[in-house]
């Protein structure tokens, strides 16, 4: 009886989030397309999807892409300059503080088309940013064709990182204030009082965020799509990118689905990892 | 594995089987719904004058009949992608829609569109449309699943004013592929910000950049109208030299600076401005369009231009050596279609013939400048008068092609699409974009249906 009020969630869990990952791994194992012969009548061909992927060069470039933009954009970029701004506030006067909070969550409160669109305005060809190097008399490239990694990347920073910030701030905020006096005590200077004291007590805050922003960053679709949409060719074509171009733009749905099914195996990976990263102090502590 | 098909299957078909129910009992109580999809974006509305008109006119008519119009507003491909998923469940599927005839055959296969044999035999007009147009509406079965509302040609359309200030003699003839580089190189020399002759390619531009692109120089070389599909064995073309010339024509016109930037072309609505902004303002010389090239710039077109008459010229896409016939052009054109899963097939196909009636598609083919497919609108003086290029675009008639009417067409047109994508990006040589396209194809058709011209 004491499970009972969790059947409601389950429910939800199974019918919301393991139908379609089952409908997904289904899928792609068919060739099931947007028209056709195949639209109508799908057939079973068993792992050839999978084998495609393998012999598609596009695929791997596809997976390092991601990796790249999840590694730079999120758990570097995101993390570091998060808990910087946090760190940092916590020392800032009020009002300055206000107003580095306020530029920094704009962002992440800017539904995300809107936020991709405003990207997308600043790096064109005749964009903010190049307006801005032409003032100074310099003559900017087209980012989103030349760079379009290094484009998509900054833009993700730019509205992700509010999030950390937001986080880390509230997790630096619960530090007992007792303990940062001691160990100042004790003659920790202020890096010191940071990677001895602090960074350990939110130790649990940092892998839950790093699990949260991995797994946003890993299927960012909008942003990519609306600066670049993955190219050019395919330069800029994480795994969402990618899935979605093959299901939807070349009506190969059983290709794509198999691309969103390896794309769910990665994110469930990072899950596992960050979760036993999670588990180890707890154990500890029992 | 194989009973989890039949379950998704038998699932989806009992959805349907419930939506059919659902609509059924609109009849019941006299009043029935029409669904209506089609294309409308701020540079494409003359489909949505006439289905606005069309759905006056039937309202007024049809006592307790709604015609619900669905515009979308997106790319040919947006759109395609959108009509194919709402075919999926028959809550959402409609029950008249504008088709390409490009993908006409794989959405027959899909099971998409209704087999209209028995309802065009009673139809009177039926008569009036000419064979190649009730060809454009065929299955790979050979029955009728749609209704042409007009066909087009493709052709060169330059700026006179940028070609004479280059010091070429206008009216302009390219006799050969090497004539209309010569034209670009003399115009890049003489007018720095100009762009000299812009042809499509790559995968933004969808099917617009094959048949505004890579088809005007393939079906120019020595294999000619079978240089993308044998006609004779019924095989895809692998491994010949004219798809690699063509696809070195079009590095050399994207390396040179001849074409738009490479960016540029990367842009889906990048055709906007060249109607809206480039040609009016001059820094285009020119570019590959189709025969509706003039209903964006006529009087109530998107992007009204009344000089164009006296600025623009048109002449056909050169063989590449000039060899016979001497110009190249390619048609496609629009249906209309029934659902497969209507509710009212009756009523949904009474208004297709509402909309393609005679006053209906005169109003339509001179608002988007189509080449007329019925006898009655194409004899009609308001036809031939609609804007000075009719008679040359439909001269092209003579020298056109169409695409290969297959299922699997789509598949391949995308494969040419990433082939000149790789080329103009730099990512492949024409040689290698040419193999790796080569592959596809295989892959797609299976060894058997595909022939090497080497």
């Amino acid at each position: 009886m004491r499970t009972l009020p969790l059947v409601p969630a389950v429910i939800l869990m199974a019918v919301f989030l393991l139908g379609p990952i089952i409908w997904s791994l289904v899928g792609s194992l068919t060739n099931a397309a947007l028209t056709g012969r195949a639209a109508a009548d799908p057939q079973w061909v068993g792992l050839a999807n999978y084998a495609a992927l393998l012999a598609d060069p596009v695929f791997p470039k596809s997976v390092g892409l991601t990796v790249v933009f999840t590694l730079v954009s999120a758990v570097l970029a995101q993390t570091f300059l998060g808990l910087g701004l946090a760190v940092a506030m916590t020392r800032a006067s009020a009002g300055l503080g206000a107003v580095v909070a306020t530029v920094v969550v704009a962002a992440w409160i800017l539904p995300e088309l809107v936020a991709a669109f405003v990207a997308y305005a600043f790096f064109s060809q005749d964009g903010t940013l190049n307006q801005l190097l032409g003032v100074l008399g310099l003559e900017g490239p087209n980012w989103l064709f030349s760079f379009p990694m290094i484009a998509v990347i900054f833009a993700n920073i730019w509205r992700g990182t509010a999030f950390s910030m937001m986080i880390y701030q509230a997790a630096l905020n619960e530090v007992p204030q007792e303990i940062t006096e001691a160990a100042m005590l004790d003659g920790a200077n202020g890096a010191k009082r940071l990677v001895y004291v602090t960074l350990p007590m939110i130790r649990q805050t940092i892998t839950t965020t790093l699990m949260l922003i991995t797994l946003q960053t890993l299927s960012v679709f909008t942003l990519i799509w609306v600066m670049t949409a993955g190219g050019p060719g395919n330069d800029s074509a994480t795994l969402p990118i990618y899935a979605f171009t093959e299901a939807f733009r070349f009506g190969n749905i059983g290709y794509g689905t198999a691309i969103a099914t390896v794309m769910l195996a990665v994110g469930a990976v990072f899950s596992v990892v960050y979760i036993r990263a999670l588990r180890v102090p707890r154990e500890r502590a029992a | 594995m194989r009973t989890t098909t039949r379950l998704g299957v038998a699932t989806l078909a009992l959805g349907s089987l419930l939506g059919v129910a659902g609509c059924t009992s609109d009849v019941d109580d006299g009043t029935a719904v029409l669904k209506v999809t089609y294309i409308k974006t701020d540079a494409f509305t003359a489909l949505d004058t006439l289905f606005t008109n069309v759905k006056t006119e039937f309202e007024a008519t049809h006592d307790g009949v709604t015609v619900e119009l669905l515009p979308v507003a997106g790319t040919d491909d947006d759109y395609a992608t959108k009509l194919a998923l709402s075919h999926r469940s028959a809550e959402t599927a409609p029950d008249v829609f504008y088709e390409d005839t490009m993908a006409l055959r794989a959405d027959v296969e899909a099971g998409f569109l209704l087999n209209l044999d028995s309802y065009v035999a009673d139809w009177d007009d039926w008569a009036q449309f000419d064979d190649a147009a009730k060809a454009a509406g065929a299955g790979d079965d050979g029955s009728i699943y749609a209704v042409s509302l007009g066909t087009d040609t493709r052709a060169i359309w330059y700026r006179t004013s940028v070609f004479e200030a280059a010091g070429i003699e206008v009216p302009w003839e390219p006799r050969s592929w090497q004539d209309i580089l010569d034209a670009a190189a003399a115009i890049s020399a003489s007018q720095p910000g100009v762009v000299p002759f812009n042809l499509y390619a790559g995968t933004a531009t969808g099917e617009g950049s094959n048949m505004q692109g890579f088809y005007q120089l393939l079906y120019g070389t020595e294999l000619g109208a079978d240089a993308l599909y044998d006609s004779a064995t019924s095989k895809w073309v692998t491994g010949s030299a004219g798809f690699i010339e063509s696809l070195e024509f079009i590095d050399t016109l994207y390396r040179e600076g001849y074409a738009l930037s490479v960016a540029e072309a990367l842009d889906g609505n990048i055709w906007q401005q060249v109607f809206g902004t480039m040609f009016p303002e001059g820094t285009l010389g020119a570019t590959v369009e189709g025969s509706y090239t003039p209903s964006f710039w006529i009087d109530g077109g998107s992007f009204e231009w009344p000089e164009y008459a006296k600025e623009m010229a048109t002449v056909a896409f050169p063989t590449q050596h000039g060899q016979a016939p001497g110009g190249v052009s390619m048609s496609g054109g629009w249906t209309l279609a029934v659902g497969a899963q209507s509710a009212h097939p009756e009523l949904a196909f009474e208004f297709l013939t509402m909309a393609l009636n005679f006053e209906n598609s005169l109003a339509y083919v001179n608002e988007n400048s189509q080449i007329a497919v019925r006898a009655d609108v194409a004899a009609d003086p308001s036809y031939t008068a609609a804007n000075p290029f009719v008679g040359a675009v439909t001269e092209l008639v003579s020298v056109t092609n169409f695409r290969p009417a297959t299922a699997e067409y789509n598949q391949i047109s995308v494969e040419v699409q990433k082939a000149t994508e790789a080329v103009i990006t730099g990512s492949l040589t024409p040689r290698e974009a040419a193999a790796a396209y080569d592959a596809a194809v295989e892959a797609i058709v299976g060894p058997d249906r595909v022939i090497t011209q080497g």
